[in-house]
């Protein structure tokens, strides 16, 4: 097969054509190193790892050959770098963790290999998961593989995992992993024109993980098709005694949950997400998913969910508080950068004012604010309480339906530079994904159309709690209703 | 009462006292926990805060914990939460320290004192919470740098904070001995406070008895309880002294220094640290069953009160023989060991009289002794056979401490077993009174002092194994003429 013909087969397909033997692990491993060798212009990923790949392709090949395959045996795949990986430079797009090998690996990556997966390299993000448009790596910003038709200003990817997605979206990885703390795996997904998958909250673990906000954070796949998604969570769920907020629950079998049948099914319609200012081709587009869902047999629910326009601001609150906390380690002392000083407060200063960004220092700066003595009950406490609220508008929804369908985000990508200096608007994009991490609900979005500009929209499906397989079928649903199969500029215009 | 220049001053102290739990394994990591190990060894990436690391609780220290509130007749929380204690500095790698702030697994308990003059005080225990230890910054291994050593990062402490009902710094040490023989009792920690495993902050305040808590000093991490009550005693003359000068005593914490004898400040209230605390986001609430909770009380051993109430009932001992030796739990073994089938307050006298004395003068404790508790035993039956008299055992104990001899083989070797045959003994008393016939003149003409020299006579002429009832009872007929 051509270079061009492995990179465009999905991973159910790669899966069958490995088994079969029509091409090896290590001519797939090959193809896809020299794609992101290629899409180097996107700045997709931080640390390429093409002969890690190859070697983890020959174990695959042996494996195979000997009939014993793996359920993701020679499925390359990029990793969102801030998953520590052992031996391999570890970032999470920080100056402050220059140079840091980890001495061991994450248990969702541990699983992944274990299932036969090959690793392409760390994949490209905003530092420390903080932000909607992975522009705020140290690494440089991530470009994202789609362009206006006509307009050659390069686009955000949508972040944080923004380099997980436009590398899948670049077919320079057949799926990837990336983390979601407020939408950071759905909204790159809806920018890319990929499906994302944020599990439920304790479903994969997020031991070896490195941490942004721990009580939001949530690893989870992203691929080109629901049943990709699906065969990638497979391998990276489950309890892990290191993580003493996964859960002991059975993980069900994802794919078989891809049936396709939605009849009879209550599907929750927000009417508070009509948010104001939201474009009129999102708000078509959602009607669209609306149509689709009920000619495939289902009945659209409209569902009230009042406390959502706190989410934001709860998350905001929430978010930078823990990272505040979180990112005390990042010290100078142990591991990483170190700027030296007179005194050992200089040195923290000059350590961590050089190693952080402007965005990570605003979230510590905000965080440490919301936690100090005299505002701790105005703001975290509140936060918290309003964040009990929406877990209880969602409880109260799914009372009536089996899920909620809404946009994944309020626009599409949007050009690097364009909302940088203005933070407020750059924390709208997260207004429909917030809910769902506040909840810990699991939710996915599926590419279900073009923007008027000719750029991918997602739609987004949320569930019960450890209910992955009714957000994985509906999902499914919408991508064969929607048969997104438009590519991006840099794939179609082969500019890499 | 301190008396001032002013009239009388009380003092109300409180304590928080840092207990090092007995356990393999650190609170939140499998890293071990000995003490003394080469520095930065028992350091797990989750002990050293590297990134994506995760704690997860250890159940042996939750155990620990939940017993020693048991032992503190104290109030067991089902529902606890773990906290983060934010603050930045080399030895707390992570930035924070994980603690219970306002939900600790172990809520209000007492302590029962024995008051030098008789008596009992009861303390208050205000709660006792799991928090980590932080590492080791070492100063002074080179001129300008500061090292860390992790080892003890992590390591499970509980924190046991009283109520402010001692009132002075006897009292205090009284309470830390009481204190640390409980954990002790329950094996809940070493109470070995040269190595850290106690350490304590005390809070000071002075007042006119009767009128409301002054402003109070807290006294950081003392480890020993002579500096715990030097310091108290200090601090609250210290104290008496700014408000008899009419001054105000500022809220701060204070350091002991302990080459001069004095507290001096480390920080004001105005630099007290912001702690940020937030329940910790990587820990779920601890939630206990009660059922295992009522398993632990059902095995919680015998403490030192019950202990020392059961020592005076059963062996008839006093209240302060039985206070003495339930004090250690060790002694206290040693003690029933030793007094089983055998008169009680003969051991005790043994214990406390010839033990401790050849314990202090050896410098070790009771673990150490060069005599067992069977080995006294033994000793004890020998006198009550009347095999020894009372005094040669005392010569046997002391080569028993020596050697480590059994003392029925030092008996025999040194042929001590008392002369009882009262043939032997006359030929004693008749040669004695044969060559004092002088002394026997001027007794039976009334000195009876005398008596004493003729029955020390006797003794000397027999190297003391004369039965000395056997000895009186002949004497006197003798005498008697």
């Amino acid at each position: 097969m051509s270079d061009g013909a492995l990179l465009a087969l999905t991973l159910a397909e790669a899966r069958e054509g490995l088994g079969r033997k029509q091409f090896s692990a290590r001519e797939f491993a090959a193809a896809y190193n020299d794609a992101v060798e290629a899409a180097k212009p996107l700045n997709a990923y931080i640390t390429p790892t093409p002969e890690r790949a190859l070697a983890m392709a020959d174990a695959a090949d042996e494996r195979l050959a000997r009939g014993e395959a793996l359920p993701l045996d020679g499925i390359p795949i990029a990793v969102k770098d801030l998953f520590c990986t052992r031996g391999i430079l570890t970032t999470a797009g920080s100056h402050i963790l220059d140079g840091f090998l980890p001495p061991y690996e994450s248990t969702v990556t541990e699983r992944l290999w274990q299932a036969g997966a090959v690793m392409l390299g760390k994949a490209n993000l905003d530092e420390f998961a903080m932000g909607s448009s992975s522009t705020t790596s140290w690494y440089g910003p991530v470009e994202n593989p789609w362009r206006r038709p006509g307009d050659n200003r390069p686009l955000v990817p949508g972040g944080s995992s923004g380099g997980s997605a436009a590398a899948v979206a670049a077919r320079a990885a057949l799926a990837a992993i990336g983390t979601d703390t407020g939408g950071s795996i759905r909204q790159p997904a809806s920018f890319c024109g990929i499906v994302g998958l944020k599990p439920t909250y304790g479903r994969c673990s997020r031991w070896g993980v490195v941490a942004y906000a721990s009580s939001l954070d949530h690893p989870g796949p992203m691929g080109r098709t629901v049943r990709d998604v699906a065969v990638m969570l497979q391998a990276m769920a489950g309890h892990d005694i290191r993580d003493s907020t996964s859960a002991r629950v059975p993980v069900p079998n994802f794919e078989a949950a891809l049936t396709g049948d939605i009849r009879g099914m209550r599907i929750g319609i927000p009417k508070e997400y009509r948010v104001d200012g939201m474009p009129k081709e999102i708000e078509a587009l959602w009607q669209q998913g609306v149509d689709w869902l009920r000619a495939a047999g289902a009945k659209p629910v409209e569902i009230s969910l009042p406390m959502t326009r706190y989410a934001l601001p709860a998350y905001y609150i929430i978010a930078p508080a823990e990272a505040s906390s979180n990112l005390a380690r990042y010290d100078g002392v142990r591991f990483g950068l170190r700027v030296e000083g007179e005194s050992l407060e200089e040195m923290y200063e000059l350590t961590r004012g050089a190693g952080f960004g402007a965005e990570v220092r605003r979230r510590v700066l905000i965080g440490t604010y919301a936690l100090s003595a005299g505002y701790y009950d105005a703001y975290y406490l509140k936060a918290q309480q309003v964040r009990t609220l929406i877990a209880r508008d969602f409880e109260t929804a799914f009372g009536r339906v089996n899920c909620i369908l809404t946009p994944t985000a309020p626009s599409a990508a949007f050009v690097i530079g364009e909302k940088t200096d203005d933070p407020i608007a750059m924390y709208l994009n997260d207004v429909f994904t917030v809910p769902a991490n506040l909840a810990g609900l699991p939710a996915a979005s599926v590419p279900a159309g073009l923007s008027s500009d000719g750029l991918p929209l997602g739609l987004q499906i949320t569930g019960r709690a450890f209910d992955e397989e009714t957000v994985l079928r509906v999902a499914g649903v919408l991508e064969s209703a929607a048969q997104f199969r438009h590519l991006p500029s840099f794939v179609a215009e082969g500019r890499r | 009462m301190i008396e001032g220049r002013t009239g009388s001053w009380e003092t109300v102290i409180g304590l928080e006292v840092h207990a090092q739990m007995i356990s393999k394994a650190k609170l939140f990591s499998g890293a071990a926990t000995d003490f003394g190990a080469e520095p930065n060894t028992q350091v797990s990436p989750v002990d050293a805060a590297f990134p994506g690391m995760l704690p997860v609780i250890n159940r042996h220290c939750v155990e620990q914990a939940v017993k020693t509130g048991l032992g503190l007749d104290a109030e067991i929380n089902l529902t606890s939460v773990f906290d983060r204690k934010n603050y930045f500095y080399p030895d707390l790698p992570a930035g924070y320290q994980i603690s219970q702030y306002q939900q600790p697994v172990v809520g209000r308990g007492r302590v029962s004192l024995d008051m030098p003059g008789g008596g009992r005080r009861e303390i208050g225990i205000t709660r006792l919470h799991l928090e980590q230890d932080a590492g080791k910054s070492l100063h002074d291994q080179h001129p300008s740098l500061t090292y860390v050593d992790l080892n003890r990062a992590g390591v499970g402490l509980m924190e046991i904070v009283s109520e402010p009902d001692l009132r002075s710094a006897e009292e205090a040490g009284i309470y830390l001995r009481k204190l640390r023989s409980i954990l002790r009792y329950l094996g809940t920690c070493d109470g070995n406070m040269e190595e850290g495993s106690l350490r304590c902050d005390c809070n000071v305040s002075v007042r006119r008895p009767g009128e409301p808590y002054g402003m109070r000093c807290e006294i950081k991490n003392l480890n020993s309880i002579r500096y715990v009550i030097q310091a108290i005693d200090y601090e609250a003359r210290r104290q008496v002294d700014i408000l008899e000068e009419g001054g105000r005593v500022e809220q701060q914490t204070r350091l002991f220094d302990a080459e001069r004898g004095i507290t001096r400040p480390m920080r004001s209230k105005e630099e007290a640290h912001d702690y940020r605390y937030f329940p910790d986001p990587d820990l779920l609430p601890l939630l206990l069953d009660p059922e295992w909770v009522a398993r632990l009380r059902g095995v919680l051993p015998e403490l030192p009160d019950d202990k020392k109430a059961r020592l005076t009932v059963a062996y008839g001992l006093s209240a302060d023989d039985a206070g003495v030796l339930v004090a250690e739990k060790e002694t206290a073994l040693f003690f029933e060991r030793a007094a089983q089938g055998r008169d009680a307050k003969a051991a005790a006298n043994w214990v406390m009289g010839d033990l401790f004395g050849a314990l202090n003068r050896l410098g070790v404790g009771i673990d150490g002794s060069p005599v067992s508790a069977d080995q006294l035993g033994a000793l004890i039956d020998l006198i009550g056979d009347g095999t020894i008299s009372g005094r040669l055992a005392k010569e046997v104990f002391a080569e028993m401490v020596t050697t480590g001899a059994d003392a029925s083989a030092i008996v025999e070797a040194k042929g001590l077993r008392q002369v009882t045959d009262s043939g032997a003994i006359e030929a004693a008393i008749d040669a004695v009174l044969t060559a004092q016939a002088d002394k026997v003149g001027e007794y039976r003409a009334g000195r009876d002092k005398l008596y004493g020299f003729f029955v020390g006579q006797v003794m000397r002429a027999t190297q003391g194994k004369a039965n000395p009832a056997l000895v009186n009872e002949l004497l006197q007929k003798k005498l008697a003429g």
